[in-house]
Parts: structure tokens; C-alpha cells; sequence
């Protein structure tokens, strides 16, 4: 922590988030919103003599609410920077007749009453995602008590309790009587492995968190009865099996099964009842404390992260790296890398590792002066354009210049356009050429497709960095689905032009899927919104024409919605199977009519 | 608004004049592919298509050998775009695009028909649908092989500057990384000091040591 903040190359914002970030690898233009310390940084020395002079007393959040901090206090005794922080909302007020008394008590007068947030721009090459977890919140569910009695703690409270820097100097102390407890309790899982009661997944340091508080107590504890209560304990890092028969050799009880219900008796003490899963019985264990082993949770931020950098979260809510296996720390979108629990839930070795990669992953691109761009981009006839201004009223990137008034034909910025092909897509003059997906080419895989024994096969649009990654991870799952779908790679379902909807249809395509990212995850900001507008208008002019509109099919499936991707397929088949001959050749004589 | 330092007119690159001659290659992925997908039948049933000036199963085409016949048959038979069924473009596309860059083609020129994700690991109980699918599939990939220009990536400069998004020990670990190797780094973090979960934490496991 301390070399982080000494060092010359790292300018650390503290109480500061990121509220915007444009542009892409190599020049990303990033906001920063700091918020008042209302305590000059660099002056303070953290003296402490503001926080003496403080009538405010309120909950110290480092200490998970065990102790109490002033309104202007230090973040904890290594924090960095050391620098004091005052809470305006807990301040008496920066009104000098109300109180003021930090003013007066700091020597070096570094208190500043009228500092404001300030907002940084600051652009950068590649951005590293390390926003880590949250501890689950064992408030919602209640069953085990946490809310009701003062004796249930948190893994986290009790890593407090037992810190010789913490509330009680280490010392391990019920909270309702303040003595040493005789017994203690720890109940895993709690949060995870169960998404009725919480998140599916396992959350993969809580276990190894217990075995070393065990261990913790048996070493200053040695007569203290210990019990865990658990489903299985996943001891599978290096050196973790061994810890583990540590703690049951100094006499450590493991019981398997988690507690049904948990009880408070007169004297505070808890009541837990267990179905043990070894003997089948119900057992009943009278304990001082019980240690909740929380789960661990996505930060709450990383929803907003997502939408800003255009990433993708897996069903877990974690952010989606490009490759499970060999791109674990890369994002889908260029320069950007994660690192940590912001990823998935792993311990402080596995977070150093994945950080080193993902340093080395943004080094490897930073190393030279210049990067290669997008070659996939659009390109304007001007000649065909009649400055109609549509594609640069679509195109997410602002990338395309237009002036209907002035008749100025459109011209795209190569650099900005990153080529999702939604602008060709809704050129009504067919002036603009997709690069690498030309009408010409995707109209001649319709056409291939299509021309024979039509009416057994299913036209799908993918879009590459969903739909047709979740076809991926069905196939990788080796999921089984009906063999007739065949898909149609495009970078975006924005590039899917209306135009291959009528071909397919008036090649007697029975069905049409478009598929792309879910609403909020499209890779190009927010292309697959004229997606949706798009289809809505084909399905109205399919209706108009006498055609069933739900023969086209708009889908959204993510990179990790694998069985999604299959269930989608069993329905589209499904489908298909509801379109007789007899529709088909009417469909196609219909469309033959109207050219 | 950064502008590209060298823009190469990407439409002077279509220039290209000469017709497709397609190289198809069925990959057999060991027996990934092979087992569910008539591989070779699939290479033989479009080698008569136009453009197709060869067609043929091959075992591995990733492996060092497996390209080295592609590279091969580049130069002997004088192919000028390359058409790979093998496994998902998001895996080797970018390694059959280092394949023919290492040939003297254009990377663009590159087709890839996904016949293990799609064909073969999901249809493993029907190997003639799935043999079916796979040939549509590559004959689809060769008409759209047929009109694959040379494209040029414009080169952008780029900022050697990182960002770090939170400021816990993997941000930390991260930044330290990167400022060692003398880039500059901007750490983000939401909270008035930097140090995450692990500055709350007493004792770590493995190695039961303090965590600050
Ligand atoms: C109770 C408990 C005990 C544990 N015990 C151990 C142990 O003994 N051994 C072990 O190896 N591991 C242990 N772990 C796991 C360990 O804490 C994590 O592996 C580690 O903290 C992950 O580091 P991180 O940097 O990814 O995330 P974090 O430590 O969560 O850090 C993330 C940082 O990012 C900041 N942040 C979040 N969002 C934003 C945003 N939008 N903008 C700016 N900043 C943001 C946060 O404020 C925080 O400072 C334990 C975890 C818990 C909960
Ligand atoms: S690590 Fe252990 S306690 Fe945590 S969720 Fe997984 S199995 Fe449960």
C-alpha cells in the first residue's frame, strides 16, 4: 500500500469514482469525479488533534460499526493517503458559531471548510477493472439471527474483533457481555451455494477465511470449543489441505450440515439447531457466538462500470473476461483488463496474480507508441449519399459527419468508427459499404443457404460478441439443440439490413432469428437499440403484407448464456415446425407481388 | 479527436483485380470434428464450387504442420483467399490471420466455418444433420469468401497511460506492476484510503501472516 503511494508513476484519487470514459484502446478519455476531503492532502500529518477536538460521535465503518470514529477522523492507523477525512453530512456545519473546533485545533490549519469536488479528465491507453467485492448482506435473509442477536457476527466483523489494530485490541469479546466467549460457532455458505438463499455459486475464499479463524483461536485460545458447520470444505489451493487437517487436529469440531433455525437464550447465548448429515440426526448446540462465513458479492458499482466500457458481467453478476481459459484477465473490449474479485471471487494470491497479468497484458500494449485500429469500418459513396443525416443519427459513436441542410454528403472518422455496421444497415440509398460484411456478401450467404430444401432450415443472425459466443459456450457445454440453425456471423444485430429479412423470407426462409446482446451489453454502446426498432418495423410491414409476423424472431442471448442460446434453438425449431409448406409459398408469392 | 497518424485509403487496397482462388481446408480437430462430421466428404462435396481452386480435410490446421501445408498450398496453387472449418473464429482467427499475413496475403482474406461449437459438439447424436449443417456452413463461408478484400488496420497513437478502477490489492498489485515497467498510472479508488478488503483483515490464509 505505502509503495503504491510513494511512488512517482502512481497518482492515486481517493473518494474519487469514474463518471465517464469515451473513446477506445490506446485514447480513452476518462472523468473523474473527486469529492471533497475537506482536509488539505499533502499538508496534513495526521496528527490527530482535529479528531480530539470533535463533538461528533458516529459508527467507525473500518471496524464494521464496532467502534466509533469522530466526523473527521482517519480511515484507519495505515491508511493512504494518511491524510484525515471529514464527512460532511456528520459535520456540525462548516458555520463557525455552531462548532468549528477542528479549525481551531489544527496547527498547520489544513482544514478547509470550502473545498469543493472537483471533476479530473485525465486520458489513458488501457484501464485495469479492480473494483473487488462486497460481502454478502446477511440482513436480507435472516434465518440465522443476524439482525435479532447482537452475538451472530459476519466473517468480517470478526476478523475485526480478532485485529490487534481493531476495536478491542485484538482481544475476542461477546459483544453482548463483553467477556471472552467459552464456545464459538462458524456457519459456512452463507450467501452462496444456494441461490434461493442467496448467489449459486460457491464463493470460494469463505471456507479457507474459517479454518484459519480456527486456527487464529486455537492459537490464543487453545481451550475454546470451536464447531463449524458446513456442507463440504473446499480446501484446494496449495497448502490449504494442510491448514485444514491443522484445525481438526487441534480439536476443531467440524460438523456437517448447515443450522436450521438458531435461537437466543436468556442468557444470550445461541441455540443452534443442525441436521447432521453424517448420523442423520438433529442436534442441538448451545453456543456464546456464531460466525456467519458471508459470501462474496460483486462490487455494487460494477453495473455502472459495465454500461460506461461497454463489458459484459456473467449470470453471477461478476465482469465477463474474453476467454474463460485463454484470456482470463482480458476484457471483450480492447485495453481493457480486470483484475482481482472484480472478476470472480478468489483470494488475495489469486488477485496479485491475475493483477500482475492484467499489468502485463495493458504493458504489452502500451509498449509501442502506436496501435493498430479497427480495419472492420464503414465507407460512404458520396456520390450515392443524399445527406438524409440517418446514419450519423444512429452510428453510437458519433463517428459520421453529415449536414442534410448544406446537401454535405456523409464522411465517417475512421478512427472513431468501430464498426458494428449499423449505419449501412439503415441507409435507405445503400451508399454505405460495411467493410468485411457487405451486403454482397451476407445477401450471398442467405442465398446459399437458402437454396435448397429452404423450408427444413433456420436462418440466424449472431452478433459476434454475444449470441454468437453463447453458440460457442453451448458448444463448449456440449449442449445438444436441433441441427438445422445455421448462423450468420455479423459484428453487431445492428448491422442486420432489412433487406435480409425480405431475401430470406422470399426464399422461403419458414423463420428468421436475429440475435444480439441484451439491452444495456451491446458492444457498440447501444447499436442493438435500432435493432429493436428495426424488427418492430419489418414484424409491422410483415403483418401489413399477410405475413406472420412471429416468423421473425429477435433474441438476445450474452456470451454466457449458453443454455439460453440452446432453449432459443429448441423454440425457433419449434416454430419453424408451426409454418406449413403452404404458408412459405404464399409468403414467397407475396413478396414476388410486391417487387 | 485523435486522428489516425497514417490512414492508408482503404478502398485503394480493394484494388485487387485478380479472381479468388479459394483454399478449403475441413479441419478434423483430432476427432473433435471427425467423429460427428464427415470431414473429407464435406472438403470433396465443395471443391467443384466456383472459386474453389482446392478443397481438402486436414488434421489439426492450427498445429504448426497444419499450417504449414496451408502456406504451402498457398504458394503452389497460387490461392488468394483462404477458407478454414474448423472451430470458432473467436479461438484461431487470429492465428489463421498470423498464417496467411505469414503467407504474403492480407489477413482479411480469411474465411472460418464453425463446425466444432456448431456442428459437431451439439449434434453429436445425428452425424448426417450435422455433416449437413457443416456443409452448409462451408458453402456458405465460401460465397462469402468469394468478395473478401485486403483491409488495412489505420495505426492510432497510443497514450502510455493506465487506469487503475479501484485501489484494492489487486489494483494495487497492478499499478505497481505497470509503474515499475515506467508507465504512468492513475489509480480510482471510492473510498478515502486505498487497501480494499485485505487492510480489514487480520491474519491471511496460507500463510497466517498479517495482511498489511
Ligand atoms: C472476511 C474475509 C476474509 C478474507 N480472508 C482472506 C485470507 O485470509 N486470505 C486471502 O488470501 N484472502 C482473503 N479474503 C479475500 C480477499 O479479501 C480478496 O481476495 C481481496 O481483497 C481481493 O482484492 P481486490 O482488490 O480484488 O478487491 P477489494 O479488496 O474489494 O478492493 C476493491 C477496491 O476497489 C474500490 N472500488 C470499488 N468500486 C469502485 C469504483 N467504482 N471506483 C473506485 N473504486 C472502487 C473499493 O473501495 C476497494 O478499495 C477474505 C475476504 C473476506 C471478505
Ligand atoms: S468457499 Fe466454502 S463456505 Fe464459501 S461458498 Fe464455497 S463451500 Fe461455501
Amino acid at each position: 500500500m505505502t509503495d503504491a503511494g510513494r511512488h512517482p508513476r502512481i497518482t492515486i484519487h481517493t473518494l474519487s469514482e469514474v463518471v465517464g470514459i469515451k473513446g477506445y484502446v490506446g485514447n480513452f478519455d476518462v472523468q473523474i469525479v473527486k469529492k471533497a476531503r475537506y482536509v488539505d492532502e499533502k499538508e496534513c500529518t495526521a496528527c490527530g488533534d482535529c479528531a480530539k477536538a470533535c463533538p461528533v460521535v458516529r459508527p467507525d465503518e473500518f471496524n464494521m460499526g464496532l467502534s466509533s470514529r469522530r466526523a473527521i477522523y482517519s480511515p484507519f492507523p495505515q491508511a493512504v493517503p494518511s491524510a484525515y477525512v471529514l464527512n460532511p453530512s456528520e459535520c456540525l456545519g462548516n458555520n463557525p458559531v455552531v462548532c468549528s473546533k477542528c479549525l481551531e485545533a489544527c496547527e498547520k490549519k489544513c482544514i478547509d471548510f470550502h473545498m469543493s469536488d472537483q471533476t479530473l479528465s485525465v486520458r489513458v491507453g488501457t484501464v485495469v477493472v479492480a473494483t473487488g467485492l462486497m460481502p454478502h448482506d446477511p440482513r436480507v435473509l435472516d434465518e440465522y439471527g443476524y439482525t435479532r442477536f447482537e452475538n451472530v457476527l459476519t466473517s468480517l466483523e470478526f476478523e475485526r474483533l480478532v485485529n490487534a489494530g481493531g476495536p478491542t485490541q485484538g482481544h475476542l469479546l461477546r459483544p453482548t457481555d463483553r467477556k471472552r466467549p467459552k464456545s464459538i460457532g462458524f456457519i459456512q455458505c452463507v450467501g452462496s451455494r444456494s441461490a434461493r438463499r442467496g448467489k449459486a455459486y460457491c464463493s470460494n475464499i469463505c471456507c479457507m477465511n474459517t479454518v484459519k479463524s480456527t486456527l487464529v483461536l486455537k492459537e490464543h485460545y487453545p481451550d475454546m470449543a470451536v464447531k463449524v458447520f458446513y456442507i463440504d470444505i473446499r480446501a484446494f489451493g496449495k497448502g490449504f489441505e494442510d491448514l485444514y487437517t491443522r484445525s481438526r487436529r487441534q480439536g476443531v469440531h467440524y460438523v456437517r450440515g448447515l443450522p436450521g433455525h438458531v435461537e437466543e437464550m436468556a442468557d444470550g447465548r445461541l441455540r443452534v439447531a443442525v441436521e447432521n448429515n453424517t448420523g442423520g440426526t438433529l442436534d442441538y448446540y448451545d453456543l456464546d457466538m456464531l460466525v456467519l462465513a458471508t459470501g462474496v458479492e460483486p462490487a455494487p458499482s460494477t453495473h455502472k462500470l459495465q454500461e460506461m466500457l461497454g463489458l459484459q458481467l456473467t449470470s453471477d453478476g461478476f465482469f465477463l473476461e474474453a476467454h474463460p481459459k485463454l484470456q482470463p484477465v482480458d476484457a471483450a473490449t480492447r485495453g481493457v483488463f480486470y483484475a482481482g474479485c472484480a472478476e470472480s471471487p478468489k483470494d488475495i494470491k489469486e488477485s496479485v496474480t491475475q493483477a500482475s497479468a492484467a499489468a502485463v497484458r495493458a504493458i504489452r500494449l502500451m509498449q509501442a507508441d502506436q496501435i493498430a485500429a479497427e480495419a472492420i469500418t464503414s465507407e460512404i459513396d458520396q456520390a450515392l449519399c443524399k445527406a438524409c443525416g440517418k446514419c450519423a443519427e444512429v452510428c453510437p459513436y458519433n463517428a459520421i459527419t453529415v449536414d442534410p441542410k448544406k446537401k454535405m454528403p456523409a464522411q465517417v472518422a475512421k478512427a472513431a468508427c468501430s464498426g458494428c455496421g449499423t449505419c449501412a444497415a439503415e441507409c435507405p440509398f445503400g451508399a454505405i459499404t460495411m467493410n468485411h460484411y457487405t451486403d454482397q456478401q451476407i445477401g450471398n450467404q442467405v442465398g446459399t443457404l437458402l437454396a435448397d430444401r429452404s423450408a427444413e432450415k433456420i436462418l440466424a443472425f449472431a452478433c459476434n460478441w454475444c449470441s454468437y459466443a453463447g453458440a460457442d459456450y453451448a458448444g463448449v457445454s456440449r449442449l445438444q439443440y436441433p441441427p438445422n440453425v445455421r448462423l450468420i456471423r455479423t459484428m453487431c444485430s445492428g448491422r442486420v439490413d432489412e433487406k435480409f429479412i425480405w431475401q430470406g423470407f422470399a426464399m422461403g426462409a419458414p423463420v428468421i432469428l436475429v440475435s444480439g446482446c441484451h439491452i444495456g451489453d451491446c458492444h457498440y454502446i447501444n447499436a442493438n437499440q435500432w435493432t429493436v426498432k428495426r424488427i418492430e418495423k419489418v414484424r409491422k410491414k410483415m403483418e401489413k403484407r399477410g405475413i406472420r409476423s412471429e416468423r421473425l424472431q429477435l433474441e438476445w442471448i450474452s456470451a454466457a448464456e449458453g443454455v439460453r442460446f440452446a432453449e432459443v434453438m429448441t423454440r425457433m425449431e419449434q416454430l419453424r415446425r408451426s409454418v406449413s409448406e403452404q404458408e412459405i409459398a404464399d409468403t414467397i408469392a407475396i413478396l414476388a407481388k410486391d417487387k | 479527436m485523435t486522428t489516425p497518424i497514417s490512414t492508408i485509403s482503404q478502398s485503394a487496397a480493394y484494388q485487387t483485380g485478380s479472381d479468388p482462388r479459394i483454399g478449403v481446408y475441413v479441419c478434423h480437430c483430432g476427432l473433435n470434428i471427425a467423429q460427428t462430421v464427415d470431414c473429407d466428404g464435406v472438403a470433396a462435396a465443395v471443391s467443384g464450387l466456383s472459386g474453389v481452386a482446392i478443397a481438402k480435410g486436414i488434421g489439426y490446421a492450427c498445429s504448426e504442420p497444419g499450417q504449414r501445408e496451408i502456406r504451402d498450398d498457398i504458394e503452389k496453387h497460387n490461392l488468394n483467399r483462404i477458407v478454414v472449418g474448423s472451430c470458432s473464429p473467436r479461438l484461431h482467427e487470429p492465428t489463421f490471420r498470423q498464417m496467411l499475413i505469414a503467407a504474403g496475403l492480407n489477413p482479411y482474406l480469411l474465411e472460418m466455418a464453425n463446425l466444432r461449437e456448431q456442428c459437431s459438439w451439439v449434434h453429436m447424436k445425428d452425424p448426417a444433420a450435422a455433416t449437413a449443417k457443416a456443409l452448409d456452413l462451408v458453402q456458405m463461408a465460401v460465397a462469402r469468401a468469394r468478395d473478401l478484400a485486403p483491409l488495412v488496420e489505420p495505426k492510432l497513437p497510443m497514450t502510455q497511460r493506465a487506469l487503475v478502477i479501484g485501489g484494492g490489492v489487486a489494483g494495487i498489485q497492478a499499478a505497481l506492476d505497470m509503474a515499475d515497467n515506467g508507465y504512468e498510472v492513475v489509480m480510482v479508488e471510492k473510498q478515502a484510503s486505498i487497501g480494499g478488503v485485505m487492510a480489514q483483515l487480520d491474519k491471511t490464509f496460507p500463510t497466517m501472516d498479517c495482511s498489511i
